[in-house]
């Protein structure tokens, strides 16, 4: 119990400066959040989601329609269930979180989310591998592959991890400031490559374009061994990809600098640049690659050197504020060590993972995973702040009656996981029921915990 | 030098993407194309990280 109080102290510590409200003269414009939108959502990751679309079969019709209602979907629930909340508690996730559901609970949100980060730095390393294994001539992982196909692509991972990683130890301000200047560069590295091979791939006129991308592009015909997607498929991924932070209520820690709940319409710009745009050209690579995956080959057959150096500036661009994360997170067990000794685990963490090619092939269903696991405790946020008042109960009971751990926040977020995985669906459409199972369980249990239990303890105490 | 830098970016950016649309329309063959992306992205990269940025309050 005692370790448990020192490594809350220690996480409180460690987040200190973002303990109060933010105050209105550091509030954002409009600008700045398109900016920081768009950027962050073009990452070496857009390089494989495009392609991995088109190798399980998705029409052209189904692939322009679900990008459509999903990204749209997708922003709605960024301006209607993130940034309402956010511009009215002017809180991190952490903070906030920490009042419904209790410190102790918050640690493990927080490792989750950490384990999770790692996973992520390490498919975007595998990313950038594929390009800086290019003038190595080495062998390209393929779908099928799950495990390392050879010793070129282990000691290129190793290489790119450990650049990765002591770059994230040396700083991360510099890194961020890099990014912000690559991102306009590298959207436009995405729509040139696309237009430059449409003529291999038979387009001669705008109008064999629509002709050209049901026949070559999304052909409705999955490659062999992998399942056939549907709208709904893509519909559900474009909507979720980012679940952790909208439904999730991770970006709770950037919209709290917002004005008003309508920025959260901004990230319209990362939706509609990064998820739309980005995954068609990269889609359009593919294509023109006979169906390669591996984003280095396909980025430079479209695109030559700059296509190659703009899959390694995505991939490292984005690794690294991941992984600085991660290591943040991570701290919280090693409160005793130096920032750059958590770093340098994570990002060794990482880099192992970023060896086994899996994790980058199996790309949709790792970040639908990964949204999954995090999504029920946006749900007890959204449930918290919305719903219990109406019913009479108190909201952040935790930080009300000193709590350590907000047990219906626990079991709504186990048991709306345990419920999704039990569903008889794919991972991609298991999301949207477990959201409302979340806030089902903890409203019930709340409203036990409020009226029953704690009413009886104070029967006891009299 | 604010203008020079910012006329850099926007020729490295013009670098980026007109060479591509000159391929599709057959004006322009694809390894012309890449040289002149790998162009712009050094004028692009320079021009930007010299751009002032705005000092902070």
């Amino acid at each position: 119990m005692e370790t448990t109080t020192s490594i809350t102290q220690k996480l409180d510590a460690l987040y200190e400066y973002d303990r109060e409200p933010v105050h209105e003269k550091s509030f954002h414009g409009i600008g700045k959040f398109l900016g920081i939108y768009a950027g962050e959502h073009i990452a070496g990751t857009e390089y494989v989601i495009g392609p991995l679309f088109v190798s399980h079969g998705v029409t052209a019709s189904d692939f322009f329609l679900g990008l459509i209602v999903g990204n749209i979907l997708a922003v709605l629930s960024w301006a209607f269930v993130t940034a309402p909340i956010s511009v009215r508690t002017r809180l991190t996730l952490y903070w906030h979180l920490r009042k419904i559901a209790g410190p102790n609970l918050t640690i493990l949100y927080s490792l989750v989310n950490a384990v999770m980060f790692c996973f992520l730095a390490g498919s975007m390393i595998s990313v950038s591998a594929t390009a800086v294994g290019l003038p190595l001539n080495m062998t390209m992982p393929t779908l099928s592959d799950m495990m390392p196909n050879s010793i070129e692509w282990v000691v290129v991972v190793l290489l790119v991890g450990s650049a990765v990683t002591a770059l994230a130890i040396l700083g991360f301000e510099k890194i961020s400031r890099f990014s912000s200047i690559a991102s306009p560069w590298m959207v436009l590295v995405f729509i040139a490559g696309a237009i430059a091979v449409l003529p291999t791939l038979g387009v001669q006129s705008i109008g064999d374009l629509w002709s050209v991308a049901n026949e070559k592009i999304w052909t409705g015909v999955p490659f062999a061994g992998q399942t056939k997607f549907t709208f709904w498929h893509v519909m559900f991924f474009a909507w979720f990809c980012n679940l952790a932070m909208h439904i999730g209520m991770s970006d709770m820690s950037l919209l709290r600098f917002a004005k008003n709940w309508r920025y959260g319409f901004s990230t319209a710009s990362g939706m509609f640049l990064g998820h739309f745009i980005a995954w068609i050209s990269s889609s359009v690579l593919c294509a023109a690659a006979a169906g390669s995956v591996a984003p280095g080959p396909i980025a430079y057959m479209g695109a030559g050197i700059a296509g190659a150096v703009s899959v390694v500036i995505a991939g490292w661009t984005t690794a690294n504020p991941t992984l600085y994360r991660a290591g943040l997170a991570f701290q919280i067990m090693t409160p005793d060590w130096k920032r750059w000794k958590v770093t340098l685990v994570a990002g060794v963490v990482t880099t192992i993972a970023a060896i086994f090619p899996a994790l980058m092939m199996k790309l949709l269903d790792f970040v639908a995973l990964y949204g999954l696991l995090l999504m029920p405790m946006g749900a007890v946020i959204v449930a918290d702040y919305w719903f219990l008042p109406k019913l009479g109960l108190r909201n952040e009971y935790a930080a009300y009656r000193g709590l350590g751990m907000s047990w219906p926040a626990l079991i709504a977020w186990l048991g709306a996981l345990a419920a999704a995985v039990a569903l008889p669906y794919e991972i991609f459409f298991v999301a949207l029921p477990g959201w409302f199972i979340a806030v089902l369980l903890f409203v019930v249990l709340s409203f036990f915990q409020q009226k029953y239990l704690a009413g009886a303890q104070e029967r006891g105490l009299q | 030098m604010k203008i020079a830098f910012g006329l850099g970016a926007v020729i490295g950016l013009l670098l980026t993407i007109v060479p591509s649309v000159l391929v599709a329309m057959g004006l322009l063959d694809w390894q012309t194309h890449a040289t002149l992306m790998t162009i712009g992205m050094i004028v692009w990269f320079i021009a930007a990280a010299w751009y002032p940025q705005p000092s902070k309050s």
